[in-house]
């Protein structure tokens, strides 16, 4: 009689991978938001924490009631819901009412992703979809800046943030405009230290410019993030006003301004590069980062709104799928330029 | 810029996997102790299967020839052993299925020597004579795929080889035959690739190692006579630098066009351990009989290099080294990244088994798979820039004919893209899965 071998599986080479894993990637894009977060919260005290409460919350419930039942617990260790509302509600004013800002994470999951067929599927980056979704419904809302928080301490909320549902927000005299406003309906410049530091009026997750790069070092330096995007679009910004500035440096905006104002580093870093919704061939992402770049500057500048990271994002994103198409890689062997 | 490159010693693309090769890349060579039971399998080499000429009950000697090539596209076996001829049936083959193969029963009291010295007058032949001695003696690619070695030295009239290419990159994780190779029996292979370089008409020999084994790349040049025409070319430690077209790339900064094959370059590109066999039978007289097999990974209790016989089952071999232990669940053959897994400890050693590699829960955990998130790193790691998160995708549909647009045939299967998946999506197995269907359909209108 033999002993007995052992059961052997037949798993299929190869059997070693590489460490990183879907869900540590968004993990480490959580991380690598953490210093931002809490920045907005320094600076919006306790409104800050329940609006971005509010969103992730929309965000997760409305993936676990659309979710699978035996998928459920995948979709949420996953992450992606976390992070969506955390990206949304960083995109957010200040002084939004709670409900508003839940309905938006709700929405920007459930018309965002799930149904496109869940992760991986969509065309258009959820918290995006969400953030046009709030922006079309409820405009006054969506357009009214709060100065950070004063003399209140951090302990202060917004009255406006507390609005009950379909009632008329109290929307408080004490609004104020972002740089981006000053710039374009009055002519004023803000001091660039301040758009670095983050003592301006804006949404909570774009008041600091540093801390927002210096998340984006940290992904960068574990790989979980496609360095061309930001670098294209922020170059194309760079250069973009840099030619502006030749024709008239009184009217436009100086390239430091533009890069550091408005949510342009939160989109770059965070949103242009979620992998689902940006072309996948590495000369496709160069077309995608410079378009976005392209496109952010146009509506500033040319356009009725003081800010279009949002809509250049959307924009390039419906255009990904066409882009993948026409980047496709040259295969080794078959002639062409390596790239 | 091109100068640069070339410095570089590189191919584009590829991964970085930890190459786990300290087990055993300081153990000496030794040999297995001969058993009792050897299984030759017919169809151990790529090609036609060979046709046994013995038959049950037969006596044979060590070395003798069993069984000869079926076609061009074939080899010859010999018995590892001096012993009897048992049956000629059907037995288990690695990949599971029944295939025919001679077995023979060793016989306990011979010596089991070959005959040694009757080295062969190899200059005075032909090319076609040469062709036909490494057929003769079974002599096959050592380096896993088993493809015939005289077929690829078969050169067309027309067609010139300047370089013969020596392959020591070793790139797979955990196999360490071919660096103990080249530190044991340097001699053997500046001797071997000699013969070959003046058989091709070459002008030259390069031998290609991965710059992780810095005392091989020592002790090769340091055997290498004055003025001799080899030289051994230090390559980036990336995986697949060991894939032929990749170590092409990186030591002569040409592209084997798709489709064609090292020779259209003018190169031909042979593993250490054949060129190593082509000494061995031309100066020493020893067919393919046997060959080094590193048992490894961190289910062996002993892991080691070894010469061992063909036919051995791995029962026999994974015994010497110790056994299995405990928690052992998959046993592969070949390297981490392209090897087979096993089905069962009764299956022998081929000609073309690089190493038995077992593993444990740890390697074989089922991974969850979540979606493709369009990442691209597949993209960035794939040596042949095809887009393997395309191909998954419509592998996982069943749009296998649409995958031929994206040169699903260009894939050589190396394993880069599910390594470096963060979705943990079996790409590579899903591009198997479809390769294997367009490869086996039959074309209506041809």
């Amino acid at each position: 009689m033999k002993k007995r071998d052992p059961d052997l599986l037949l798993a299929h080479a190869p059997l070693l991978r590489q460490g990183m894993t879907t869900p540590s990637v968004m993990r480490d894009v959580l991380i690598a938001l953490a210093p931002a977060t809490a920045a907005s919260m320094w600076f919006f005290g306790l409104s800050a924490i329940l609006i971005l409460g509010a969103c992730i919350g929309g965000a997760v419930a409305a993936e676990w009631l659309f979710a699978d039942k035996q998928a459920r617990g995948d979709s949420l260790r996953d992450a992606s819901g976390i992070l969506t509302g955390l990206l949304l509600g960083l995109t957010l004013p200040p002084g939004l009412p709670l409900w508003m800002a839940f309905l938006g994470g709700f929405v920007g999951i459930a018309l965002g992703k799930v149904i496109w067929g869940g992760l991986g599927h969509n065309l258009f980056n959820p918290a995006l979809l969400g953030r046009a979704f709030l922006l079309a419904t409820f405009p006054i809302a969506m357009t009214t800046w709060v100065p950070a928080v004063g003399d209140g301490g951090f302990l202060q909320i917004y009255p406006s943030n507390l609005a009950l549902p379909f009632m008329q927000a109290q929307i408080d005299a004490m609004s104020a405009a972002t740089p981006l406003g000053l710039m374009k309906f009055e002519q004023e410049v803000t001091p660039l230290a301040n758009l670095m530091f983050g003592k301006i009026t804006g949404s909570l997750g774009e008041t600091s410019g540093l801390l927002l790069l210096l998340g984006g070092v940290y992904l960068w330096l574990r790989r979980d993030l496609d360095w061309r995007i930001p670098v294209s679009i922020l170059l194309t910004v760079v250069v973009f006003s840099a030619v502006l500035g030749l024709f008239d440096a009184e009217r436009f905006p100086t390239p430091l301004f533009s890069v550091f104002s408005g949510g342009l580093l939160l989109g770059a870093i965070y949103m242009a590069t979620d992998p689902v919704t940006s072309p996948v061939t590495p000369k496709g992402t160069w077309i995608f980062g410079i378009g976005t770049g392209v496109l952010v500057m146009l509506i500033r500048v040319f356009g009725g709104l003081p800010e279009g990271v949002m809509y250049a994002i959307l924009l390039m994103n419906a255009a990904t799928p066409l882009i993948d198409r026409y980047t496709q890689p040259r295969v080794f062997g078959r002639g062409g330029d390596t790239k | 810029m091109k100068a640069f490159r070339r410095l570089r010693r590189n191919f584009d693309h590829g991964v970085h996997p930890a190459h786990h090769k300290q087990q055993t890349e300081n153990l000496p060579i030794q040999r297995v102790p001969f058993g009792k039971d050897y299984v030759m399998p017919l169809g151990q080499h790529i090609g036609i299967p060979a046709r046994a000429i013995v038959t049950a009950g037969e006596r044979v000697l060590r070395g003798q020839m069993i069984a000869e090539p079926g076609g061009f596209v074939s080899t010859s076996l010999h018995s590892p052993v001096t012993g009897t001829v048992k049956e000629i049936g059907d037995f288990r083959g690695v990949d599971g299925r029944f295939a025919p193969a001679i077995a023979i029963e060793a016989d306990a009291f011979a010596t089991q020597q070959v005959g040694a010295g009757t080295s062969i007058d190899w200059e005075a032949m032909s090319q076609e004579e040469f062709i036909e001695a490494v057929q003769m003696a079974g002599i096959v690619g050592m380096g896993g795929a088993a493809f015939p070695a005289h077929v690829k030295l078969s050169v067309p009239d027309g067609v010139r080889i300047r370089s013969l290419l020596i392959n020591g990159a070793e790139c797979e994780p955990y196999l360490t035959t071919d660096h103990r190779l080249m530190l044991e029996r340097p001699e053997a292979l500046l001797e071997g690739a000699e013969i070959m370089r003046q058989k091709l008409g070459a002008e030259e020999s390069v031998i290609g190692i991965e710059a992780n084994k810095p005392d091989a790349i020592e002790i090769v040049q340091k055997h290498i006579q004055p003025g001799a025409p080899v030289r051994v070319v230090p390559l980036k430690v990336k995986y697949p630098q060991g894939a032929e077209k990749m170590m092409i790339k990186s030591v002569f900064d040409v592209e084997v066009p798709a489709g064609q094959l090292p020779r259209d370059v003018e190169v031909n590109v042979n593993n250490v351990g054949t060129i190593v066999a082509i000494a061995d039978y031309f100066l020493r007289g020893m067919p393919l009989i046997e060959r080094v097999v590193t048992v490894a990974g961190p289910g062996v209790t002993y892991p080691a290099n070894l010469i061992v016989p063909l036919g051995t089952p791995v029962r026999d071999v994974v015994k010497f080294c110790g056994g299995l232990k405990p928690g052992t669940r998959e046993i592969v053959m070949g390297g981490p990244m392209m090897g087979r897994p096993i089905a069962s400890l009764d299956v022998p050693i081929l000609k073309g088994c690089s190493g038995v590699l077992v593993f444990t829960e740890e390697q074989t955990a089922r991974r969850t798979e979540y979606p493709c998130i369009s990442c691209g790193r597949c993209l960035e790691a794939c040596p042949y820039f095809l887009n393997p998160s395309r191909l998954a995708r419509l592998s996982k549909s069943r749009m296998f004919d649409e995958m031929k647009a994206y040169n699903v045939f260009d894939c050589v299967e190396c394993g880069c893209c599910t390594f470096s998946c963060p979705s943990n999506i079996p790409i590579v197995q899903l591009i198997r899965t479809a390769k294997d269907d367009l490869s086996h359909r039959k074309e209506p209108d041809a």
